[in-house]
């Protein structure tokens, strides 16, 4: 098959600590496999810089946390024929929500200012703006599959992403469960 | 010896799922259903406490009436006929698990309890693949007062078996429940810190009860709390053998 009719296959994380896309990586050999069967066009692992037009999956890590992963997530929604929440970050915001309870501002004062830097300031040029409440991918846009899991293992990423080439509606929820 | 009386309890018939069952009449359907291996979720029924109806994952429909009834506190009665996964309840249930989650702070990956936590393993076994609902997320405390047990509010479903536990089995009623609907919580005595608490016999039992990691063992880190629950039926045994 030319890479030309493979299907178009993409990842990324937003506010994630990327243990999903290693778990990612556990899948060893079977990446071998994948990689014959979809052309990758963009992903953390590898070079592409923007992110490209008519993407048939995406995995996406992590919760929504900043101004940028709003934007982010809205042109590849636009993008992607399936779009997948991967991993409990992706699905429910999990730990980086954990600052949600007590509200960005006196989050940043605590880390930034109360902390013993040496030059105490919170940062507001070039990073993105943070939101006030880390949330879920799919409070931003819609979501086609969930994969709870943190990180969800390899066999779950392996057996979800297999059934979905083959053109199969994965049972996610036999496989994985939230914090597995 | 005098011989020992046979009791008679009225047995009644009626069906579960299309299936013929019977239960004495004192059972609830909940434990009709179990007793013929017919699966009803709970999260606030515990064998050996009383029922209370607090989760409401255990309605079912019934025949006749519009009206749904929650299994664990509705006695079984002859010929009705019960549904337990019609397509309201099974749309109901995973409902109920979604503003669970929603409600408060429930984070698997960093709790004391994931692998073996009943919310977590209830909600896996209902299809919960995402919740609907936006999270509240609560800004609510965490009483580590007590020399060997903590209390995080945050993992609370307010389910009730620690108070149940603890007045029915140690008969201590150290816990309670304060407030209403949403802002609701479990307390120690007089909503004092639990290391203060004058009632309080360090037993555990309510550590042990606890569905979730909402009540757990100090020292214990990240999915190494494993709850145990075999003084429950033990003690209520011996309980009931002393009463006889």
């Amino acid at each position: 098959m030319s890479e030309r009719n493979k299907p178009r296959f993409a990842t990324l994380w937003l506010d994630g600590c990327s243990g999903c896309h290693m778990s990612f990586l556990d899948m060893d050999e079977w990446l071998l496999d994948l990689a014959g069967q979809v052309e990758v066009v963009y992903s953390p692992l590898v070079d592409t810089k923007a992110f490209p037009e008519n993407v048939d999956i995406t995995l996406i890590e992590g919760g929504v946390a900043s101004h940028e992963d709003i934007e982010k997530l809205l042109k590849i929604r636009a993008r992607t024929k399936t779009l997948i929440a991967f991993g409990d970050c992706a699905v429910t915001a999990n730990v980086p929500a954990m600052r949600n309870p007590f509200g960005l501002e006196a989050v940043m004062k605590q880390v930034y200012l109360d902390s013993d830097a040496i030059q105490p300031q919170v940062p507001n040029l070039i990073v993105p703006q943070l939101l006030d409440r880390v949330v879920p991918v799919h409070r931003i846009v819609k979501v086609d599959v969930y994969i709870p899991g943190c990180p969800p293992s390899a066999r779950t990423i392996k057996a979800v992403v297999g059934e979905l080439l083959a053109g199969r509606q994965p049972d996610v929820m036999a496989l994985t469960r939230f914090g597995a | 010896m005098s011989p020992v009386p046979i009791t008679t309890e009225p047995v009644k018939t009626f069906k579960i799922n299309g299936q013929d069952v019977s239960a004495r009449e004192t059972e609830s359907i909940l434990q009709a259903a179990r007793a013929h291996n017919i699966d009803i979720p709970t999260l606030c029924h515990l064998e050996g406490l009383s029922s209370t109806g607090a989760c409401r994952l255990c309605m079912v429909e019934i025949k006749g009436s519009n009206k749904l009834f929650p299994a664990c506190v509705t006695r079984v009665q002859e010929g009705i006929e019960v549904m337990t996964h019609s397509e309201r309840l099974v749309k109901y249930r995973r409902m109920l698990m979604e503003l669970i989650f929603s409600e408060r702070n429930h984070v698997c990956a960093v709790c004391v309890v994931n692998g073996h936590c009943e919310l977590q393993s209830t909600a896996q076994k209902l299809g919960m693949d995402h919740v609907r609902y936006p999270y509240l997320n609560p800004q609510l405390e965490v009483d580590a007062s007590h020399e060997r047990y903590a209390v995080d509010h945050n993992r609370c479903i307010l389910c009730t078996r620690c108070v149940r536990v603890c007045d029915e089995i140690e008969t201590a009623h150290t816990w309670d429940v304060m407030g209403r609907g949403i802002g609701s919580k479990v307390i120690t005595d007089f909503n004092q810190p639990w290391g203060e608490s004058e009632t309080c016999t360090r037993c555990g039992k309510c550590v042990n009860v606890c569905p979730t990691g909402a009540l757990f063992e100090k020292g214990k880190s990240v999915a190494e709390m494993a709850k145990q629950r075999q003084f429950l039926p033990y003690l209520v045994s011996r309980r009931e053998a002393m009463i006889e």
